[in-house]
């Protein structure tokens, strides 16, 4: 399912006329040329743009006063608090279970291969909602650890822990499925070289792969990162909304909103917007990376 | 089989134990439990809870707008792909990287965005209200979520294609005397076909799981605007555990069956444009 979310180099588009405009035979006729960009363009600017321009707007639509108590708010840092906290924990998890997962399937030969990157790729087709509740049937007070857990004082469900578990299943496949691909298409040969000069496992990884990987796991994480602050579906079923103690920031944004704090709503919504936008940055600047370094050794070879 | 294979490179025991391990621990078994907890309905209660009216309205609603959100998404996908891909246009690169908005922006900030845009007194809503179009708390609101996060899987699976595309088929098209859309017909769009129809699953498949931007635009009323995930959460909210899980199941079974399509297409878009993915 990570298909559509897959680094692509070579997508940069060339300044000036592209190759296909340069061409009689690849150019459509004015007419037809401006009618797809007018419509492609005015569906872009309603379906995407405008959302966007719209979270501001409103969140600053009772000024730069309401906007800052609002995210100054001690329940709103909480959040802010809880959201990084799994992030941190989520992101490192799926990255060290990425690039394992990427190893064994990309540089070794097995049975099943195929059928083990369907199963990884599984989280992204479950629903958000069902997401949250396999963790709710297996922690909750009646699933199968629940009787156990609450002998020994232990709370995953409406608690972080749950929290947690929720961000890690719906980004468990991004860091993964960056990297099969990509240490696929690198083969093993300057891995087998520097183990027969003599490397460990390790400095094999460290000094050989990961220079090779480098752009496709920054890519990975920075998608992991994205979802895990943003997630709401899964985290909302877990999380039992206790304010100040299982408020992440969408949820946050829910309770609010259902207050019809609309003001207050929107600002902390344009906290998760602005993360959204530094995302995109990072992620077309490590583009532009990976396809110069594409280039490169395109050249070279 | 007693075949041993020497590897030269170190840790496949290790990587695809540790692999195993960690994708059983958090997904597999967390999944079953979905399964076995079904299983102590009973077939006949099973069957009751996933036909109950207004169960079976939530997956009209889900699965026909998700339908038709995919739809919109591949003409206006392979529109905006195509822009991106052709032509040249001031602000392109900005396009381009805005695509993705959906993928980036959290599903909840989406939700309430939309729903001051299309509410009566919003920038939308305004000028649609006259019209008598209702979009806000219908099921049209849902579809205009669908709509907002299914569009960058089909622009993401279909540019990369024509990015591809040799300059020299269209060549030959035109120097055999076609016309530019006899061209795009029988030339171009057969070569896309196989990708586009995987952005179509691919939105079509995230639309029909949709829960964050979807409930705060839909109203979320009984037999008219509820969507099937928000079925299980209301079954949940009520300590109906058997119920929530029948219905999850049924969802799951369908995104399975639909995962395994999308596979099957993508190996198709694969053969047919001879790339590697």
């Amino acid at each position: 399912m990570a298909g559509a979310t897959t680094m692509n180099p070579g997508s940069a588009g060339s300044r000036g006329l592209t190759r296909f405009e340069a061409k009689a035979a690849t150019r459509e006729s004015p007419l037809v040329k401006w009618t797809i960009l007018g419509v492609s363009l005015s569906f872009f600017a309603i379906f995407l743009l405008m959302p966007l321009i719209a979270v501001f707007v409103e969140a600053l639509r009772k000024g730069w006063e309401t906007y800052l108590t609002a995210l100054t708010d001690p329940d709103a840092l909480s959040a802010v608090k809880l959201t990084l906290l799994a992030a941190v924990i989520a992101v490192p998890l799926n990255l060290v279970f990425g690039v394992s997962a990427a190893w064994a399937i990309a540089k070794f030969e097995f049975r099943g291969k195929h059928f083990l990157i369907t199963l990884i790729d599984l989280p992204f087709s479950v629903s958000p909602v069902i997401a949250g509740l396999i963790y709710v049937l297996v922690f909750g007070a009646q699933g199968w650890l629940g009787p156990w857990l609450a002998e020994h004082d232990l709370k995953v469900i409406f608690a972080v822990p749950g929290i947690v578990l929720a961000t890690v299943f719906v980004t468990f496949p991004f860091v993964a499925r960056e990297l099969i691909p990509l240490m696929e298409a690198q083969g093993r040969e300057e891995e087998e070289a520097a183990v027969v000069l003599g490397a460990h496992g390790f400095q094999v990884f460290w000094h050989v792969t990961l220079p090779n990987i480098k752009w496709g796991l920054l890519y990975g994480v920075i998608l992991t990162n994205a979802r895990a602050m943003g997630e709401f579906g899964a985290v909302s079923v877990v999380s039992g909304h206790i304010r100040g103690h299982t408020n992440t920031l969408p949820l946050h944004v829910e309770i609010l909103y259902n207050e019809y704090q609309f003001a207050a709503a929107f600002a902390v919504a344009s906290l998760l917007a602005l993360l959204a936008l530094v995302t995109l940055v990072i992620k077309s600047w490590v583009e532009h990376r990976a396809a110069q370094a594409y280039k490169v050794t395109e050249d070279a070879s | 089989m007693s075949t041993t294979t020497f590897r030269v490179l170190p840790g496949f025991r290790l990587t695809l134990g540790y692999t195993l391990a960690y994708l059983s621990l958090l997904v597999l078994i967390p999944l079953a439990a979905v399964f076995l907890k079904t299983t102590t309905l009973g077939f006949e209660q099973f069957w009751s809870v996933v036909t109950s009216p207004r169960v079976v309205a939530s997956y009209k609603l889900s699965f026909g707008a998700s339908l038709l959100a995919a739809s919109i998404n591949a003409v206006f996908g392979l529109m905006l792909a195509w822009a991106l891909v052709r032509y040249s246009f001031p602000g392109k690169k900005l396009i381009d990287a805005l695509v993705d908005l959906p993928f980036a922006l959290p599903t909840a900030v989406a939700g309430i965005a939309l729903t001051a845009l299309y509410a009566k007194n919003g920038w939308l809503g305004q000028y649609l209200d006259p019209l008598g179009i209702q979009v806000a708390f219908k099921p049209l609101g849902v579809l205009v979520a669908l709509v907002f996060i299914g569009l960058p899987f089909v622009v993401r699976t279909v540019q990369p294609i024509l990015e591809d595309l040799d300059t020299e088929l269209e060549e030959a098209a035109a120097s055999l005397g076609a016309h530019r859309w006899q061209t795009f017909r029988h030339v171009v769009l057969p070569i896309l076909f196989p990708a586009l129809l995987t952005g179509f699953a691919l939105a079509f498949a995230r639309a029909v799981g949709e829960y964050g931007s979807v409930i705060f635009i839909a109203g979320n009323l009984p037999m008219v605007s509820e969507i099937t995930p928000l079925m299980i959460i209301t079954k949940l909210e009520q300590y109906d555990y058997a119920g929530a899980t029948a219905i999850a199941t049924v969802m799951l079974v369908f995104s399975f069956i639909l995962l395994l399509i999308i596979n099957g297409l993508q190996a198709w878009t694969a053969k047919r444009t001879g790339r590697d993915r």
